[in-house]
């Protein structure tokens, strides 16, 4: 560990004993870079996977068609609407005026190929590494473009219904009584309501967005915190620590975050893997039936989609199901270093 | 009897392998037992004796556990690495064992009867109704009250004492020659453990079995056994008569265990200090209620018209046993407890604030609780903990004053002030408990409401912990509430006692004229049974 240059960086003991946790965890430590380099990477999707080139010189003029939306006319074409830089004409007319910088990955999220002499869906060649779905896109760039909303999707759901079932979980164990006995009565009846069938009726009368989706996954998903917290706080609240704050003259707001919140948290941490997990795959089940994301949309659950449709196809079905069971492979090992390292009793080196 | 001993120990070695490689607890020790006779298997925790308990038994899991040398004998018989199916007879049958907590040695889901009939028809082939009449003459034997209604009770419907009988019951099903009891009495309330420890020696003397007893407690060695060994760090130190061992201790730890007896007396203080705290008529009833419409049909009297009064100072000792209503009292004084009855505070009555009109009173009325493995938040450091009151009380200034604080009171309780970056899990039992005492000091207090802090202890650290609370009384001038069943150390510490039970006063008055002429018949058997280990002749106390 590098010695803090700067007193304002200065780690307490510790936390620099966590981070040391966390790093005997091998496994868990070594997911964390490969899931943060794969998550930076699909971060940057538009300049890795894209049908438009990065940069384009043209007659002695740069142009950044990434940024900047050209008509045809700009290279010569006849139309006003956006330049095909993937058709013939357009791209023979870049080469003989100048040059073009084209992304790895030369095909969008919804670019259609329309220049390939193979039968749809197409198995992986050299022009489309993973192969292309029923309608000619490339399988990669939507993998790529996939994972990135999932993972976002993922993160964005597991944080706002982390904040609220934890909150409604400490309020229910550090209060109890008639408060805890209503509310989990109210729980027990939420639990009990079918969530994908009110999701198809929601996905009915309103037009699914990423906000939309995250809304309505919210209303059944901040649940899954509430009991795990509820417990511990149950428990913690009569131990002699609680009742040492107290008598120092702790608020009940101090007692609950300054004691029992950091060790709740141990078993929040515990689930939160499996909180993320489950969030990723409940918007690629909306997808996979097709009541999720808008159509087009490129999402994992899609991919599998026309893995299903099209049996045929088998590079369809094994890439979705590889990113899928490597993200949340990941997720998982990822969880069980954070709960080494915000374990008190882990032996240490 | 023949010259071979009942049990024969000889250079036994126990180790463990972990993943961290192999360490040894127990270093070749050994003893020899004869038919009849009693030794105690003396020391502290993590001193190795429950482990050589075990191993007679052969009940350790091997592995991890493992034997590095020695050799177990029973009547001339090697019982070490011996087959299951040897083990399975003697265990239970020849030798049978008593556990320390008699909550969780008993099945919760099987009556007395099943119990204690189990290893009858197990072992001796009985048939349920032999069993059943054997059963009843078991519990006649070890002095259950009520024998026959209780064949058919489950273990949550005894207390402790009663419990720890139909334990020793069970072991003495099979009339075995050797019963271990491993700290059979540490569980109990004084009074209870009176009764228990006459009834071990009554049965040692009708069945003529030979008794091994494991203890911490040298009142217990003393009263009990005719030989002893006193183990330490996993060797045995020190072997030979009780009473010559006593008298002339040769080994420095047996001398500082005999020495660790708390001795003293408090100095008395002048009668012009005022008072402290003042409790008048204390009630606090907790209500059952029941029926569909939770209507309150009695009350639990917790603590039931209790006057106090306290001078600056001072300590008073609150004593009495399991379920008397002393913590209640305690917490019910600092106001963590809703009660009924005037609480004065220095001459301010307290008795009506609210949590937020006490609040900047908590700063002077403190309390270091029994148990110091559940009174440290296990999540925040040792620092963390003891800041905590400063900065609820906006007291000590900026954060280089409060941890020039926090630095100073650590060292005035007796720990290295680098401790406060580590967690409490990495203290021992003693050190924690310095850690509470850190925390209510740092706020300057007058008044400590000490509730058991020394009865999870050991010993030897039971009388520093206590020397430390006499020595910051002396320098703070600080006034102490001093809750505890010991009334050894309550008579080390008291300037008054209040002698509690079933939430009511028996007796109230100063430290020295309760112990020598205490007016209660309750107090008495209370004394008897602390000090000399007597169960009293009147029959006051429950068993």
């Amino acid at each position: 560990m590098a010695a803090p240059s700067s007193s304002r960086f200065v780690l307490s003991p510790i936390t620099r004993r966590r981070l040391a946790n966390f790093r005997a965890n091998k496994r868990g430590y070594w997911s964390l870079w490969i899931f943060l380099a794969l998550f930076v990477f699909s971060l940057f999707a538009e300049v890795i996977a894209n049908d438009k080139p990065l940069i384009i010189r043209y007659r002695g003029e740069t142009y950044f068609p990434i940024l900047k939306t050209y008509p045809e006319t700009t290279f010569g074409g006849a139309l006003l609407t956006e330049a095909d830089y993937s058709g013939p004409v357009i791209r023979g007319e870049i080469e003989a005026n100048g040059w073009a910088l084209y992304p790895l990955i030369p095909f969008g999220l919804r670019s259609v190929d329309f220049w390939s002499w193979e039968p749809l869906p197409s198995p992986p060649s050299a022009r489309h590494w993973l192969g292309t779905d029923d309608q000619g896109r490339d399988v990669l760039a939507r993998l790529i473009y996939g994972f990135r909303i999932s993972v976002l999707f993922g993160l964005a759901l597991t944080l706002v219904s982390s904040v609220i079932g934890i909150a409604a979980g400490a309020l229910q164990g550090y209060f109890g009584g008639l408060f805890d006995l209503v509310f989990q009565r109210v729980i027990e009846v939420w639990q009990g309501i079918p969530r994908l069938y009110v999701l198809i009726i929601f996905a009915s009368f309103v037009e699914p967005s990423f906000w939309w989706l995250l809304i309505i996954l919210l209303f059944f998903h901040w649940m899954s915190l509430v009991s795990v917290v509820r417990a511990e706080f149950l428990r913690a609240r009569n131990l002699d620590y609680a009742r040492a704050a107290l008598a120092l003259g702790a608020s009940d707001l101090t007692i609950m975050v300054r004691h029992l919140l950091p060790n709740a948290m141990v078993a929040a941490l515990t689930f939160l893997p499996f909180v993320l997990n489950s969030s990723i795959t409940a918007l690629t089940s909306l997808d996979f039936l097709g009541f999720g994301l808008p159509p087009g949309s490129a999402s994992l659950g899609e991919v599998l989609a026309q893995g299903k449709a099209n049996l045929q196809a088998p590079w369809l079905g094994i890439s979705g199901f590889v990113v899928l069971a490597a993200m949340l492979s990941l997720l998982i090992f990822i969880g069980e270093a954070v709960r080494d390292a915000f374990d008190p009793r882990k032996a240490l080196a | 009897m023949t010259d071979v001993p009942l049990l024969e120990v000889k250079d036994l070695s126990i180790g463990f392998r972990g993943s961290d490689g192999a360490r040894e607890v127990v270093n070749k020790v050994s003893f020899t037992i004869a038919e009849g006779e009693t030794l105690a298997l003396v020391g502290e925790s993590g001193s190795g004796k429950s482990i050589t308990a075990l191993s007679i038994m052969q009940l350790l899991q091997a592995p991890p556990a493992y034997y590095p040398s020695g050799s177990i004998r029973y009547a001339g018989r090697e019982i070490l690495g011996a087959p299951d199916a040897e083990m399975q007879k003697i265990r239970g049958g020849d030798i049978a064992m008593v556990f320390q907590e008699p909550m969780t040695s008993l099945n919760p889901l099987h009556t007395v009867e099943r119990q204690i009939s189990e290893s009858l028809i197990l072992h001796r082939g009985m048939s349920r109704e032999a069993a059943r009449a054997r059963s009843l003459d078991l519990l006649e034997k070890v002095g259950l009250q009520n024998a026959e209604s209780r064949l058919g009770a489950y273990p949550h419907q005894l207390s402790g004492g009663q419990r720890q009988r139909v334990i020793i019951a069970m072991a003495l099903a099979n009339e075995p020659t050797l019963l271990i009891a491993d700290e059979p009495t540490t569980a109990l309330d004084v009074t209870i453990q009176a009764q228990i420890l006459a009834l071990l020696k009554d049965l040692q003397a009708e069945m003529g079995m030979a008794l091994m007893l494991i203890t911490h407690d040298l009142g217990v060695v003393r009263k009990m056994s005719e030989r002893l060994c006193v183990m330490k760090d996993g060797e045995i130190v020190e072997a030979g008569g009780t009473d010559a061992v006593f008298d002339a201790p040769a080994h420095p730890y047996t001398k500082m265990l005999i020495e660790s007896e708390p001795k003293g007396t408090k100095d008395p203080i002048a009668m012009d200090r005022p008072t402290v705290l003042r409790a008048d008529d204390l009630k606090v009833w907790f209500p059952i209620k029941a029926g569909v419409l939770r209507r309150t049909v009695g009350h639990i009297k917790a603590v039931d018209g209790i006057s106090i009064s306290v001078r600056e100072g001072e300590t008073l000792g609150i004593v009495g046993e399991s379920g008397s209503g002393k913590t209640t009292l305690g917490m019910a004084l600092l106001r963590l407890q809703s009660s009924e009855g005037a609480i004065a505070f220095r001459a301010q009555d307290i008795s009506g604030l609210g949590r937020r009109a006490m609040r900047p009173l908590r700063r002077e009325m403190q309390v270091v609780f029994q148990d110091p493995f559940s009174s440290l938040s296990p999540r925040m450091s040792v620092g963390q903990i003891v800041e905590e009151g400063l900065l609820i009380h906006g007291f000590g200034g900026g954060a280089a004053d409060r941890a020039g604080l926090v630095e100073g009171v650590l060292q005035e309780v007796g720990l290295d002030p680098e401790a406060r970056h580590r967690f409490p899990h990495e203290f021992s039992g003693g050190q924690r408990q310095r850690v509470s005492i850190a925390r209510a000091l740092v706020l300057k207090p007058s008044l400590v409401v000490l509730d058991e802090p020394t009865s999870a202890l050991d010993m030897t650290v039971q009388a520093q912990i206590v020397d430390l609370l006499r020595a910051l009384q002396t320098s703070h001038g600080l006034t102490y509430l001093f809750i505890s069943h010991d009334l050894k150390v309550v008579r080390a510490l008291a300037d008054d006692i209040l002698v509690m039970r079933d939430g009511r006063v028996m007796e109230y008055g100063p430290c020295d004229r309760i112990f020598e002429r205490p007016e209660t018949d309750y107090t008495r058997a209370l004394m008897t049974a602390a000090f000399d280990l007597e169960v009293a002749a009147a029959d006051v106390v429950n068993q």
